[in-house]
């Protein structure tokens, strides 16, 4: 089959020694953000891809489906975060053939990327991301909503509100300060685009234009883009050397 | 193309004329009302030295799909080959033309499971009939992103503001040459390691066509003047406006 002859020669390409080693990331994707709310688990991420200092795609999507009960967002190596997928898409097909009427829900598939990343750590040669999972499934005690996050070093841990990159600094304080169980959707907006901003204005990396979405029982949701508005009218920036000349 | 900055490694070795054959390159990809219009410089340098000036950087995958070529010259050779082989046979197999999209995708498996040891940057371009036509853009690393115009190679670092600036969706066939002409004249005014002429191939429901632009019929830019033969033809004309002291 032609898809296996593209394999084996892609390998064999390779000069027979398919080895690969700890690489340098060049396409990478920025933070995300996720946090559990009243309904579910909201995810945000900005729709930016860098190559080095260059902000070179400004239109990618970071946070994808992944079967019926969760969310998965990256950030890091985008070509690692499309292999994800296309190992997730394996694993949910194979799910769907069992035909069982079970279906594998968030905490699962964040056990399955664990094995994944910390396997290919310990080969030295790590799948160059840091994951976000997040999904709500039914379960014995009703509705059981589920966070969590691995790296690419295979360090994971679930919580209630996660953040990637730069948000470990700037997000997770503010998360960590005013993150309730009971937010309503709204308030969980609100309270994400607050960190969407912070990082906006301190990461260098990151681009005015956002995704987020939410996964609920009734399944998930991926809200299209959108761009948040700047605040820049403080006397201090419009005039920063008045009474400190030679200031900066 | 900035690879050398990322991967650390470098371009160019000790002697200024030996060392691996790279392009260094300008190369843009756009899609247009009806098709695809494929464009390259042609200046192939190995290390200061220019090894080809008038390369082929735009390689034929199938009829009806095209790619651009920037980073080392053997790298991306040689995955183009490996990809012609292998759409050859889908193409027996299926009974059809291959889509851009399986043309790009055999692409991205090559770049992405030999990534430690490929430094090949490409645009692949072309028409079928399920999609018309599209762009792919294959960076280092083996991303694939679907896109309605890409930039790629060296000299594309000049061309981000000038894209964000100029670029429209649903130009014409004619509008989308024309642009893609200027657009890489202008990184080769800018980038050293581009240069020569300006090869263009456009895809559409009708069929390939090749273009050719030599590097004295491109537009001249700033501080750039118009070609002569000879001084003495110059002053022939009468004085030109001498520097005198």
């Amino acid at each position: 089959m032609d898809g296996s002859h593209a394999n084996a020669a892609a390998a064999a390409a390779g000069g027979g020694e398919g080895t690969q080693r700890t690489l340098n990331p060049y396409v990478t994707g920025n933070s995300v953000i996720a946090m559990k709310y009243k309904d579910g688990v909201i995810m945000a991420c900005d729709t930016g891809a860098s190559y080095g200092s260059t902000l070179r795609y400004k239109s990618v999507e970071r946070i994808k489906a992944v079967g019926k009960h969760s969310l998965i967002g990256a950030s890091g190596e985008f070509s690692d975060f499309q292999e994800i997928l296309r190992y997730l898409d394996e694993l949910t097909l194979s799910d769907h053939m069992w035909d069982d009427g079970n279906s594998l829900g968030p905490k699962e598939i964040h056990a399955y990327l664990t094995r994944v990343m910390y396997n290919r750590r310990n080969k030295f040669d790590p799948l160059w991301n840091s994951l976000v999972l997040g999904g709500v499934k039914k379960g014995p005690k009703g509705d059981e909503k589920y966070l969590g996050m691995v790296n690419m070093i295979g360090t994971h841990f679930e919580e209630n509100h996660i953040a990637t990159g730069f948000g470990n600094h700037m997000a997770v304080p503010i998360l960590r300060g005013e993150w309730r169980e009971d937010l309503t959707f709204e308030e969980a907006v609100k309270l994400i685009e607050k960190c969407l901003l912070v990082l906006l204005y301190r990461d260098r990396s990151s681009i005015n234009k956002f995704q987020i979405a939410k996964i609920t029982t009734e399944g998930s949701t991926i809200y299209p883009p959108y761009a948040l508005k700047t605040n820049w009218g403080f006397a201090a920036f419009e005039n920063p050397s008045q009474g400190a000349v030679g200031t900066w | 193309m900035d690879a050398s900055s990322l991967t650390g490694s470098s371009s160019s070795s000790d002697a200024p004329t030996s060392g691996e054959h790279r392009m260094g390159t300008t190369i843009v990809g756009v899609c247009y009302d009806g098709g695809v219009v494929l464009a390259a410089d042609s200046r192939t340098s190995t290390g200061m030295y220019v090894a080809n000036r008038a390369s082929d950087k735009i390689s034929q995958l199938t009829d009806n799909v095209y790619v651009c070529r920037s980073g080392s010259a053997a790298d991306t050779q040689v995955i183009s080959d490996y990809v012609r082989y292998f759409l050859h046979q889908h193409t027996i197999q299926s009974g059809q033309p291959a889509t851009v999209k399986v043309a790009s995708n055999l692409v991205r498996l090559l770049a992405y499971q030999n990534k430690s040891m490929l430094q090949a940057g490409m645009i692949v371009g072309g028409w079928d009939k399920y999609e018309g036509g599209q762009i792919y853009s294959v960076p280092l690393g083996g991303t694939i992103l679907r896109q309605p115009f890409a930039i790629g190679g060296s000299g594309s670092s000049y061309l981000y503001g000038l894209m964000d600036h100029e670029w429209r969706d649903g130009m014409t066939q004619e509008e989308a040459e024309k642009f893609v002409v200027k657009v890489v004249s202008l990184a080769i005014a800018r980038d050293g390691a581009s240069g020569g002429v300006v090869r263009t191939v456009t895809i559409n429901a009708d069929g390939v066509k090749r273009s050719f632009y030599p590097g004295n019929k491109l537009p001249l830019w700033h501080e750039e003047l118009e070609p002569q033969n000879s001084l003495l033809d110059i002053l022939a004309a009468g004085s030109p406006d001498a520097m005198v002291q």
